[in-house]
């Protein structure tokens, strides 16, 4: 199954690497991983998703927890929460096709966030899944370039990760 | 309060954190901190002649006292050199902090003259690492590092220090950190209540119980305390290879080992067995052999500070996070408290098929051969050394024999490589033990393979004075791939055998050391007594074992607990 795992760690150098360095040399897998500071600048928030059997995952979070940089993690997935990811793609759309792209853009509720006379390059939010889906009614067009930021989420409700 | 420079802090905080010698090797990157320590004489320095050697000479000492062992180790090659130690100790939950040079902070990520970046490469066997970033920083991150490796589930911390902290020059303010906190770790102080009761109710229900008792019972000093609750319950214990020692092996309740090189009774019990009690013991898999088929009708209870450790292979039906001592110390106050007691018949006829499975193998071997068989050079030097001694040991089939045959009574006292096997250990390793401890006997017990990985270290040996005992059970193969050669390809010995020995006479003569040699049997108790008796001087033992001899019992590879090779014409 896939899950949503967000920590929080501290904001010091060599601290995403252990955590990355975790992932290969357990044999874990990472889907999608980002991470950027937070609103204590002492911290910063990971998110990553990973696919693996219930024993897996509990043998990620738990070795997860080990590492001396983490302060907290939870697996958004055991509860209720909200997912996000940004997608930014660049489409060749002339012609007849500029049209038809815009109207997917809005069908998505995506902006387009630049533009030639030939290209839009547009962003998308939303679940991972809506990214896909994006990307599949795209159809025919000419993408040029995908670009991901990995899946960031929060609980829903009173819950929050924090100290 | 004092002003003094990294260099200098590094020696004062050792000496107010109770060190007393550190190992190491010096270099460059390292030379202030040297410097430092020669103008002190609190905390003495032990010179090896290679700094993996430095790693298991901390190794040891930790491994003997329950106390991390220090490794102070230049840049680059120096810290490379350490990479095995620490990865050894990484293996076996061992405390241990090594104190690397580094280049000029200043000059990090330019490829700098023995530079490495050694945060990088110990970061899969470390527990966890440091970089001083600030020279008055050092002695809260010596704390922390200290904390941290002797805390919880022990393990190796790297502290990387770039040389321009440690300038002689350049002075801050040092007060000793009576205190540390860490918001990221705090290891569990107690096991949760409700599941100790929950255990206890299982213990007392069951009818063909298990004692299952590793590593962390000696680490975690738990060892009193479950030799109490096993024969409080009068419950049959086993240990694995690193929990030797925590139940003495000379009481009837032992039933030896278990695992690849397990006794019979031992992994039959386990294999039959309705409720395994694990403390301390992580479920390798040089004990479990196939995880699908481990002990089919067992409940699992599972007492680890480390919840990693628990349900990692094997599903536990109990978990229990939390240190053994505490642990154990609840459970039998809530033993003490329960109403009920644990059913006489169901345990008396458990006992009963047990004694039936003692009978089978029982630890024999060919006792009519002309030849030595190790096994009767490792009960000749239990009998020498009253079975009293300090024993590290190397890797290979002497290091099993010495496992199955010196019957540890007390915990501390069997010193060897676990988790990563690691020949060229048992030598610095005895010596990190002597050092320390000048008043006990010593053994190294090795093979003529493992024993030339380190034996540059017989030189630290003189210049400190440390008379421990080397007993080499000669084979002239290495043994333990030998077998695996004998048993999966047809005998072929693939670079298995020892060519061109050094004449080991010569070598102790080389060195200064004494030398006694053992060809035949019936010279092995007057020999080995021979060799004892030379209190104050290293002996190598050379004694010339069975080239042909295999580690029984072993186990079915892919099997389950109770599938055993029993000899070289019997399996179950
Ligand atoms: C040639 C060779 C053959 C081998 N054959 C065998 C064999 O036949 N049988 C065998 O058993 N092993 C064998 N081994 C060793 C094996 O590889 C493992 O090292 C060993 O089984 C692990 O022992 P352990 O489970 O006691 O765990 P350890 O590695 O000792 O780990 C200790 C556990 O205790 C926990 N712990 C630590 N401190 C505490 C505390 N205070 N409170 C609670 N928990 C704590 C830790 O978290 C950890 O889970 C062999 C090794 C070699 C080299
Ligand atoms: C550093 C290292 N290299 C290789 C091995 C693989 N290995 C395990 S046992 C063994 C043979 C050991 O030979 P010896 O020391 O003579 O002991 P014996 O088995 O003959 O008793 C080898 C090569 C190892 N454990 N460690
Ligand atoms: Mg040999």
């Amino acid at each position: 199954m896939r899950h949503i795992i967000s920590v929080l760690m501290e904001n010091e150098p060599g601290a995403l690497s252990r955590v990355v360095g975790l992932f290969s040399q357990r044999n874990f897998n990472i889907e999608t991983l980002n991470v950027a500071p937070t609103d204590d600048p002492t911290l910063s928030r990971l998110t990553l998703t990973t696919f693996g059997s219930d024993q897996v995952v509990e043998q990620i979070t738990k070795q997860l927890n080990k590492l001396i940089d983490v302060v907290k993690l939870v697996d958004l997935t055991e509860g209720q929460h909200i997912e996000r990811e940004m997608m930014l793609v660049k489409v060749r759309a002339s012609g007849a096709q500029r049209a038809e792209v815009k109207r997917t853009v809005d069908i998505f509720r995506g902006n387009i966030i630049d533009m030639t006379p030939s290209i839009y390059t547009v962003q998308v939010v939303g679940e991972s899944d809506k990214l896909d889906g994006f990307l599949l009614a795209l159809g025919g067009t000419h993408v040029l370039e995908v670009v991901r930021t990995g899946v960031s989420g929060i609980a829903r409700g009173e819950k929050t990760l924090s100290l | 309060m004092d002003l003094l420079s990294g260099g200098e802090m590094i020696a004062r905080f050792l000496k107010d954190e109770g060190v007393e010698y550190i190992y190491g090797y010096p270099g460059g990157a390292a030379l202030h901190i040297y410097d430092a320590l020669h103008r002190q004489n609190d905390v003495k320095h032990v010179l090896v002649r290679h700094e993996q050697a430095a790693t298991h000479m901390a190794d040891g000492y930790a491994r003997a006292t329950g106390k991390p062992g220090v490794v102070l180790v230049t840049s680059g090659p120096g810290a490379t050199n350490t990479v095995t130690g620490i990865a050894t100790a990484f293996m076996d939950s061992i405390p241990m902090v090594v104190i690397c040079g580094q280049v000029m902070s200043y000059l990090i990520g330019e490829d700098a003259f023995q530079e490495t970046d050694m945060i990088g490469v110990s970061r899969p066997i470390v527990k966890h690492s440091f970089t001083v970033k600030h020279p008055a920083d050092i002695p809260m991150i010596l704390k922390k590092a200290f904390h941290i490796a002797s805390t919880g589930r022990p393990g190796p911390v790297v502290v990387d220090i770039p040389k321009d902290m440690t300038m002689p020059n350049e002075k801050y303010e040092y007060k000793y950190p009576e205190s540390v906190s860490l918001r990221s770790y705090n290891p569990p102080a107690k096991g949760h209540s409700g599941q100790i009761k929950k255990a206890v109710d299982l213990l007392i229900a069951a009818k063909r119980p298990m004692i299952y008792a590793g590593g962390g019972v000696i680490m975690g000093g738990g060892a009193d305390l479950l030799t109490k609750l096993a024969q409080q319950l009068g419950y049959p214990v086993t240990n694995t290879l690193m929990g030797l020692g925590g139940y003495p092996a000379t009481d009837d309740q032992f039933v030896g080992m278990l695992g690849m090189h397990g006794s019979y009774e031992a992994n039959m019990a386990m294999h039959h067995s309705d409720l395994i009690l694990a403390v301390g013991a992580r479920f390798d898999d040089r004990v479990t052999n196939d995880p699908d088929k481990f002990c089919p009708g067992a409940k699992i209870i599972h007492i680890d500070i480390d919840p990693a450790s628990i349900s990692k292979t094997i599903r536990a039906d109990v978990p229990i996070v939390g240190p053994v001592r505490q642990v154990l110390e609840e459970m039998l106050t809530v033993i003490d408290e329960a109403p009920a007691r644990s059913n006489k018949e169901a345990i008396g006829n458990w006992w009963k098929q047990i004694n039936e499975w003692r009978k089978v193998h029982g630890g024999r071997y060919d006792t009519t051969s002309d030849k030595i068989k190790p096994q009767a050079a490792v009960e000749a030097c239990w009998r020498a050394t009253n079975g009293d001694a300090f024993v590290a040991s190397d890797v290979g089939q002497h290091q099993m024999f010495t496992a199955q045959y010196y019957k540890f009574a007390k915990p501390y006292r069997w010193i060897n490589s676990g988790g990563l096997g690691t020949m060229g250990f048992g030598l610095p390793a005895a010596m990190g033990v002597k050092m320390n401890m000048p008043e006990e006997t010593v053994v190294c017990v090795t093979g003529e393979g493992s024993i030339q990985m380190n034996i540059q270290e017989l030189s630290t040996c003189l210049q400190y004075g440390l008379p421990v005992k080397i007993l080499c059970l000669n084979n002239g193969y290495l043994g333990m791939v030998r077998q695996w050669q004998d048993m999966n390809y047809e005998g072929r010995h693939s670079n298995s055998y020892m060519d061109s020995l050094p004449d080991f006479k010569m070598l102790m003569q080389a060195y200064r050391h004494e030398y006694v040699e053992i060809r035949t049997k019936d010279e092995l108790d007057s020999k080995m007594a021979e060799a004892f008796a030379m209190k104050d001087k290293l002996v190598f033992i050379n004694c010339f074992v069975d080239p042909e001899e295999h580690v029984y019992p072993m186990q079915v590879p892919r099997g389950a607990m109770r599938d055993m090779f029993l000899s070289k014409t019997e399996r179950t």
